[in-house]
């Protein structure tokens, strides 16, 4: 026993000492299970592939856990060089100047290669601040698509996946009078239903170019568009076409045991299908209104980018620069994205992942690449930048909940859910002035 | 009883180290509460601003803070109430059981091992409208079950789940205090004719008393304190605050929200609110009480 222990703290001091030339950098992340285990064999591969940096790979939880991890280690002087950060924690990251290092910075001072062109622009819109400059690196961004059930469409004899809502409704009729217990049903409901659908049809979802330009916005989301597409749902409940499942991918299930034909959620549940769909499905664009606009903009991204924290040594943040700059190349991207279902983030990787044949042979994945890349963003389909974004997601939610258990109609849901997200929009504009 | 000690200084010293550990894992943390309760901060902790009662002013304008309250006595007091009363009912049981008394003592008692938050997933898996097996026997009853909408169903799911671990630990007091009751009482009121309902009512019952005082005080505290894990992995606070407890806002606020002086301002006014709670049931309801 003794022995052992002592061959254990000689083994560690000779595989430290051997480290000690590399310059090490610690990466918090939120990514578990096979993800996870992918994300350190792209590490892994970044180790080995030079001799100067190392980067030490550290699983922190949830999305939540690991910003609120890193922002705790923050105040202890104790934070890692880069921490993956959610999308709806952007607006929390950028207003804290001293505690970031904006990656467009980062890259100019420590004179690594990059080219901001080279990334899709409806992805890195999202991180950038007014001028365009990047402030994080995009790493795994997800957008709302739909999936369908390809054997239940066939047994109600429809032959092509709907475009439109109004499809989706006709579609949804048949599906039922074939048997089926709803038409479709949702994930993340404030993300797809209400802040996609306000991107899809270019309508603002809050001022400021949603929050892009300043602290003062207010939320528009009880608008007409906004409005009449949760009357429409609300409706479809009550005939069945839709059926609520939970809040986050809660209702997945409803769609894996064949309960509803289609289901709107994430790109990157792509993964989850193949596995727990026991059936053949397809992926198709997020639905529009046909009714409202001819050309559906592009959707906004989910998922998190890679923040760079301050109060690091040069050493480090070069090495810091030096594997953010690995993490964009083609290959490292294309694998990823085939491998996770993420959005390659890189024009390169897209054609990359084009040429190796990937989408023939995986029917469906890219239907995700080519809506977030067919129309050039506008103002309202970029991104949102909201602060105290997470707690504004619970109140859409809480409404949402409201509309769907008919406690509240739609438009005095979204009215008191834009009203109590106000508050806290002034909240954070107080904290950040 | 009284014990002296020949010099003054040594019981102080003999306390001392529990008097460390209460000042540093307690009261400093709570001091560190009360004064951030009086600040606006950023998450970062980058910039901070006295704003003195604001938090307070914040918390005390807003609807949904009253409804929360609603929710934490509705839920606290039926998972004091639904523990206390199935624990009493189970260590009675139990009490009579002659054969077997081991396996089923120690069956009642083995869920209080189980983490609050493993509890919280159990009871979501067993309960998904989608794939819960007593979900899905609710439906074939005719009993439509959806938490996820359902506010009242989301409370109820809430409460078993909180109540089940508690139950276990509730048993346990109660069969000790079940036992420490005299046998010759019971019998001397069965030979003058007691019925088995009116033996429990007039004489284990108010012999328990003083074992279902102290319960109830722990229990209203777990149901407080020590519940925002198996909100999390139940409802998160859902349908529409529904099931949102003060003590899961005071975490939702503070840890997710990163509201430092908000959930400061949160957890003072819970402190208050529970302090004042145990104060009116000393007072109170322990007179009651026979020891």
């Amino acid at each position: 026993m003794r022995k052992s222990m002592i061959a254990t703290a000689v083994l560690g001091m000779s595989v430290a000492s051997t480290s000690f030339a590399a310059t090490q950098i610690e990466w918090w992340h939120a990514m578990g299970g096979a993800n996870g285990e992918k994300l350190n064999e792209i590490v892994k591969e970044f180790n080995d592939s030079q001799s100067k940096y190392e980067v030490d790979p550290v699983f922190k939880g949830t999305y939540t856990e690991t910003m609120t991890s890193a922002i705790a280690a923050f105040r202890a002087h104790k934070q890692p060089a880069i921490v993956q950060v959610f999308e709806v924690g952007t607006a929390t990251m950028m207003a804290a100047k001293g505690a970031i290092y904006p990656v467009y910075k980062l890259m100019k001072d420590t004179k690594t290669g990059f080219d901001p062109k080279a990334y899709l622009s409806s992805v890195t819109g999202y991180y950038s601040d007014v001028k365009g400059n990047m402030l994080s690196m995009p790493f795994n961004s997800s957008t709302p698509v739909l999936y369908y059930n390809k054997e239940m469409f066939k047994k109600a004899g429809i032959s092509a996946p709907p475009k439109t809502w109004e499809e989706v409704e006709t579609v949804s009729k048949k599906l039922l009078a074939s048997g089926a217990k709803c038409g479709f049903t949702t994930g993340w409901q404030s993300w797809v239903q209400l802040e996609n659908l306000s991107a899809r049809h270019n309508v603002p979802f809050a001022s400021n170019d949603d929050g892009f330009t300043g602290l003062d916005t207010k939320l528009l989301f009880n608008g007409p568009l906004q409005v009449m597409h949760i009357t429409k749902m609300r409706e479809w409940q009550k005939s069945g076409i839709f059926s609520y499942g939970g809040r986050r991918s809660d209702s997945a299930p409803k769609f894996y045991s064949q309960q509803c034909g289609m289901y709107t959620g994430s790109s990157s549940a792509y993964g989850g299908m193949t596995r727990n769909a026991k059936f053949d499905f397809g992926v198709s664009s997020l639905p529009y209104w046909a009714s409202e606009v001819k050309q559906p903009d592009n959707t906004i991204i989910g998922g998190a980018s890679l923040w760079v924290l301050q109060g690091k040594d040069k050493a480090q943040y070069k090495a810091a620069a030096a594997f953010l700059q690995f993490l964009s190349t083609p290959k490292i991207q294309a694998e990823w994205h085939q491998f996770t279902g993420y959005l390659p983030i890189t024009h390169a990787a897209y054609d990359l992942t084009k040429k190796e044949g990937f989408y023939q042979s995986h029917p469906g994945t890219e239907a995700a690449v080519i809506q977030m890349t067919a129309t050039q963003p506008t103002v309202n389909s970029r991104g949102l930048r909201l602060g105290n974004f997470v707690q504004i997601r619970d109140v859409i939610n809480g409404a949402l909940e409201s509309v769907w258990s008919g406690k509240e109609t739609p438009q005095a849901a979204l009215d008191t859910a834009v009203k109590r997200g106000d508050v806290l929009l002034r909240k954070f504009e107080k904290t950040h002035n | 009883m009284s014990v002296y000690f020949p010099q003054k200084k040594l019981p102080y010293l003999l306390v001392l180290p529990q008097l460390i550990i209460t000042a540093i894992f307690f009261l400093w943390p709570a001091g560190q509460a009360v004064l951030q309760a009086f600040y606006r901060e950023d998450a970062f902790g980058l910039s901070q601003q006295f704003v003195g009662l604001e938090n307070f002013v914040d918390l005390f304008s807003d609807p949904l803070y009253y409804k929360s309250m609603l929710v934490t006595m509705v839920f606290s007091f039926s998972v004091a109430f639904l523990g206390i009363g199935v624990a009493l009912w189970l260590a009675v049981m139990a009490d009579r059981v002659i054969r077997g008394k081991m396996v089923y003592q120690t069956l009642l008692v083995w869920p209080y091992a189980v983490a609050p938050a493993l509890a919280g997933v159990l009871w979501w898996i067993l309960f998904d409208p989608n794939i819960g097996p007593i979900a899905l026997f609710l439906d074939r009853i005719g009993l439509h079950w959806n938490h996820f909408l359902n506010g009242d169903q989301a409370m109820i799911l809430v409460v078993i789940s909180a109540t089940w671990k508690q139950i276990s630990y509730n048993f346990l007091f109660f069969l000790a205090g079940l036992q420490a009751i005299p046998r010759s009482l019971i019998e001397a009121a069965a030979i003058d004719g007691a019925s088995s309902f009116r033996r429990f009512w007039d004489i284990v019952f108010p012999l328990l008393s003083p074992t279902t005082f102290f319960l109830l005080v722990v229990n209203l505290v777990y149901a407080f304190f020590d519940t925002f894990g198996v909100i999390d992995t139940t409802t998160q606070g859902g349908p529409d605050g529904s099931t949102n407890t003060l003590v899961y806002k005071v975490f939702k606020d503070g840890f997710i929200g990163l509201d430092s002086g908000g959930s400061a301002a949160q957890s003072i006014v819970l402190m208050a609110i529970v302090g004042l709670m145990t104060v009116i049931q000393f007072r109170f309801i322990e007179r009651k009480v026979q020891y």
